[in-house]
This record gives structure tokens, sequence and C-alpha cells, in this order.
């Protein structure tokens, strides 16, 4: 009788999960494996293949991996330094850190394109500097800053978590051993944070490689991610059916890069020494 | 014994202005199984790491073997540490764990082989080499923690409460086997521990320290049978503790009764303490005691009754093989031998605080 009236408790959220999880995701797979006479076609699908599909997949994957190897090594030495701080400055630092992520996201991003216009704050400065001014707006370069910025608390918060849990005297234990500072950070530190870097390169990749919002504002209409090609299918083209094709192709894509960091994960753990 | 391995000199450390070891000079000696005994935050820790070279002194000197290791970092000491919690490499196995420091120090394959061998033979786990750490009990998790560090041929051994997370009856198993470790090795031990019974059991010297500060230097025996101080009375096993008056040489007055002792070179009529241990006081008729008092409390332990008896306003623990009931009216007689006399305390730095078991 019991444990069935706490199971009532996972009602809400299992009614949550159906309407807003389980029902567009089946919609998804309906409309990405119909045509529009609802006869069912891979051709959807297969319109990845098609060259400017394959082109903003391309950059889309590459964007987000370059922006989640940045994160990696900007987050990892700032959150190392976090865990060795003394007394209570460094959850301050973390608030610091996180502060940002209480502003709506799409603000942020709109102020960095205020600061990367052609004419923005950035080349103003360096006008009055008497310096050359930069093309920064709607370059490559200004996509990956946008992801960067956005989602480096998510690359730097789990790596403090899992830092932090590391027992002090197991780094200790590695230096009476004989170990010096990078023998401890290569074979203790590096894979003990394993789990950290997982579910931060989740954090960062996946919702790098599907993004649209950051390339729209910072990369202006010149470089279409898969994000924005997907978008365009839905919004302006009304073409749902190509859209939740393409959805499909991107899932497989997250779906792989988690394989492959689930299995680099076994390695880590596997050749520590 | 041989000459000293370890000398601390002058070491003086704080923690945000809180002072954990002021002044304190303390030398090891080679194949010495050395205990740092005292309630938490005495300092003994904090003198462990130092040794080890996890913290640095912010005065004072670590000679070691005649060298100067005061600035060494940790992984350049030739000693080991076991740490409390054991501190395993908890991503590797338990072989892996072993090999660590000598992969580390680049030694052979074979050799390494050997070595594993012969340190999970040595700790009585044979055969455990390929299991992870968290499928080991914490008694066994300890032992690897031991042969990591042994395997590494350290001069000394730093152990840190290596046995607080085991139960009791572990860790009495595990006081023989770190004794019998120690024989065979042959090596110097130092031992950090918060339990008297530990340090009584494995010790060859006892360091007793309160606030940063060397209470007692002894061995076993006479850290136990002559403390110098009430802190050390009180904190190595029970005693009784009683202000009195040295009336002269060899006679003390406990309460207004005299008590013939042992103790000389007190002075006369000055106030000292007096430190009786429970089982050396003996119950008696009460006209053939020095002091008469009431039975109030008895509990069986087993070995011994434990009782308490109020006289002269005092509650005297006593340890007794004889049953007297509460209410019993009993004599006090303590044998000259068995009066502990001490001075008090002059100063704050000498008082006797605190004292937790």
């Amino acid at each position: 009788m019991k444990s069935n009236r706490i199971r009532l408790l996972a009602g809400p959220y299992l009614a949550w999960a159906i309407a807003f999880i389980i029902i567009p995701l089946v919609m998804v797979f309906y409309y990405g494996l119909t045509d529009k006479n609802g006869m069912f076609t891979f051709d959807n699908v297969l319109a990845i293949a098609r060259p400017e599909h394959i082109k903003s997949l391309w950059i889309a994957l590459l964007l987000a991996l370059i922006s989640t190897i940045i994160c990696i090594l900007l987050a990892y030495p700032l959150a190392m330094i976090l865990v060795n701080m003394k007394g209570n400055s460094d959850k301050f630092i973390v608030l610091i850190f996180i502060l940002p992520m209480w502003m709506n996201f799409l603000l942020r991003t709109m102020a960095w394109q205020t600061l990367l216009e052609n004419d923005g704050v950035i080349n103003s400065i360096l006008k009055f500097m008497h310096l050359p001014t930069l093309t920064l707006i709607n370059t490559p370069y200004a996509i990956i800053f946008g992801m960067i910025y956005n989602f480096l608390p998510f690359m730097v918060l789990p790596l403090y978590n899992v830092l932090k849990k590391i027992d002090p005297n197991v780094i200790n234990a590695a230096r009476d051993l004989g170990a010096n500072s990078v023998q401890t950070f290569l074979h203790i530190t590096l894979p003990l944070s394993v789990p950290g870097i997982i579910s931060g390169i989740t954090m960062v990749f996946v919702p790098s490689l599907t993004t649209f919002v950051v390339s729209d504002l910072l990369g202006g209409s010149k470089i279409l991610l898969i994000g924005n090609v997907i978008e365009q299918e839905f919004t302006s083209n009304s073409n749902w059916h190509l859209g939740s094709g393409l959805s499909i192709v991107l899932m497989i894509f997250i779906v792989i890069s988690m394989i492959v960091t689930a299995i680099f994960d076994k390695d880590g753990e596997g050749n520590a020494l | 014994m041989s000459n000293k391995l370890i000398d601390l000199q002058n070491i003086t450390k704080a923690f945000d202005g809180q002072v954990v070891l002021d002044d304190m000079n303390l030398y090891i000696r080679e194949n010495e199984f050395l205990t740092l005994l005292g309630p938490s935050g005495c300092g003994k820790t904090t003198t462990l790491r130092i040794i080890g070279g996890f913290e640095s002194p912010d005065k004072g000197r670590v000679i070691f073997d005649g060298e100067d290791i005061t600035k060494m970092p940790p992984n350049k000491r030739q000693l080991n540490t076991v740490f409390q919690k054991y501190a395993l490499f908890t991503h590797m196995t338990i072989a892996e764990n072993i090999a660590f420091g000598l992969k580390i120090k680049g030694k052979s394959k074979s050799y390494i082989d050997d070595k594993i061998k012969y340190a999970l033979k040595l700790v009585n786990l044979d055969g455990y080499g390929s299991r992870m750490p968290d499928s080991l009990s914490g008694g066994q998790q300890q032992r690897i923690a031991i042969a990591r560090a042994i395997v590494n041929e350290p001069k000394v051994l730093l152990l840190d409460e290596p046995l607080g997370a085991l139960d009791l009856k572990l860790r009495q198993d595990m006081q023989y086997e770190l004794i019998r470790l120690k024989n065979e090795l042959g090596i110097t031990f130092i031992y950090v521990t918060h339990d008297q019974e530990e340090a009584l059991t494995m010790s060859d010297t006892i360091v007793v320290m309160n606030q940063g500060y060397i209470q007692q230097i002894g061995t076993p025996e006479s850290i136990y049978n002559e403390p110098e101080n009430a802190f050390v009375a009180d904190f190595i096993g029970d005693s009784n503790i009683i202000d009195s008056i040295m009336v002269r040489d060899e006679l003390v007055s406990i309460f207004g009764h005299n008590f013939a002792c042992v103790d000389k070179g007190f002075g006369e009529n000055k106030p000292v303490d007096v430190v009786i241990r429970p089982e050396d006081v003996e119950l008696v008729k009460p006209e053939e005691g020095t002091i008469e008092g009431v039975v109030t409390h008895i509990i069986f332990k087993g070995v011994h009754y434990e009782m308490e008896v109020t006289a002269c306003g005092y509650e005297w623990l006593v340890h007794s093989t004889s049953c007297f009931p509460v209410g019993t009216k009993v004599g006090i007689k303590v044998d000259p031998f068995n009066i502990q006399i001490m001075n008090k305390p002059e100063s704050e730095d000498e008082e006797a605080v605190g004292v937790e078991e």
C-alpha cells in the first residue's frame, strides 16, 4: 500500500515526460520518416547527404568540437585553482562564474553582438587607440567565442565538483610514493576526474552542436550550422518532414558522441598507469 | 638504542594565526616504534605531516639521517606514509596500487612483480592483486595501504591513525599485525593516534602531546606508572587526580589524612597533584583503611568490578576483583609505591586542559 502511494508521487513527472518528451520524440520520428502524403520514406533522413546539409553538419561538428576542447582547456586549470583555494573564497568565485547564467541566454548573446560588431564597442576602442580594426562578427571565431562564453560554466561546474571530491590524501599518497607533481596529475588527478570531464563534454558539446541562436546572432546568415538549417525548415520553409529527418540525423550524431566519450572513459580507467 | 634518525629542531607551525606546534624538539631513533599520542588538535598529525613533507614548518628544521630536509618535497624523502582512511587509488587494481611507487622509480617489471607478491604475502592478502580497492573491507584496504608503502623500502614508515576507521576487534588484530610487521621489516615506525590503549600496546616510546606541546616522552610503562603531570595521568588510562599537600619528603596529606609515599624533593607543605590509578586503590574494612568511604556505584567489567567510592567528598574510582555492593562502608588504603606525586602546573602553557576520551 505504502509503496503504491509513493509511486503516485512520480505521476506528475510521468505525465510531463509523456507529454513533452515521449510524444514530441514520437512525432519527430513520425514526421522524419514520412513524406507530405504520410507515406513511409527515408528521403528526409537521407537529405543530409545534400552538399549544403553535409557542409552545415560538418561546420557544426567542427565548431562544437573546437569549443568543447577550448572549454576543457580553460575550465580544468580554473577548477583546480578553485579546489585548492582556502576557506570559502572558492564558493564566491564559482558564484561569479555562474552569475551570467542568471541572465537570459539571448540577451547575453545579443550583448556580445553589440561588442563584436564592425562598428561595435571593441572596434571603437581599437579605432580610438589608432589600431587596425578587426572583422569579428559573422565569422566562425565569433560563433566559437559565443559558444565558449555561454557554455563554459557547464564545463567548470562538473570539473569543480569531481576535483573537490578527490581526497587530498590520495594526492599526498602519490607524492609520498615518489611521484612529482606532473606524474601525480597524469596518473592520479586526471584519471580520477574523468567522470567530470565526460559530463562537462556532454553538457558543452551537445548544446554547441545543436545551437542555432549563437550562430544566428554572431554568425549572421553567412554561416549556417545544422541547427540553423533545421530551424529554417520548421519556420520559414514549413517543411516539418525535412526538419524532423535532419533532427534524427543530429540525434544519431549525439548518440555517437556519447558512445565515443564512454569508450574514452573506459580507456581512461584502464590505462591509469 | 642507536642514533637519531629524525631530529625535529624548534618546530613552530601556525594555521591562520592559531599556533599548532610551539617550538617543538623531538628526535626519533633508528628502528624505534614511536607513537605521538594526544587528543584531537594537539598537533600530532601536523608533526607527522611535517616529517612527511606535506606541511612546512614556519620555524625550525627537520633533520633526516644528518641531512636537513625541511624544504625537500615529499616525493624526494626516504619515508612513506600510511594515511588515515587508506587513500588508495580507486581507479587502479590492488597490484597497480602497490606497484605505483616502484613504477615511478622505473623499476623492472620482474622486480615489481616479485615485490607485489612479497608485499601481499606480508599483509596476508595473497591473490588479491587483481581486485579493485572498493571490493575490499576496511581492514583489507588498510593492509593494502601498508603494503603500498613498504614495498618502497622506506627507512621510516609514518602511520596517521591507520586503525581509526576499523571496528574494535579488527583494530586489536591489526595492532598485533603492525608489531609483527615492524619486527619483520626492522624499520622505524612513527605512529599517530588518540587511542591510549593502541599507544601502550605497540610503542617503544610514547610522546604525549597537548595543545602543541610535548607533555611527556617515555616508555609505555613510565608514561602509565609515572605520569609527569595531571594531563598525562588523565589521558593515559583512568586515574584519581587529587589536590593534595606535600607535608614533607615521603609524606603527603590527602584530604587531611597523611599517606606515606616514596617521592622526595617537593619541599614542605607544598600543594601538589596526586595520581592514584584505580587498580591501586585497596578497599578494606572501614577501621583498617586510612580514609573511610561508602560505595556509591558498581559496574561489572569482566576482568574486574569498577566502583565509585565517595570519601571525603571525592568520588574515588576503584578497580577491584572483589565485589563491594552499593552502600557498603569501606576503608581506603594505598600502597606508598602507588602514590604518584606531581607538581602543579606553574604557567598557563603547562595547564592541562580539554581532555577528551
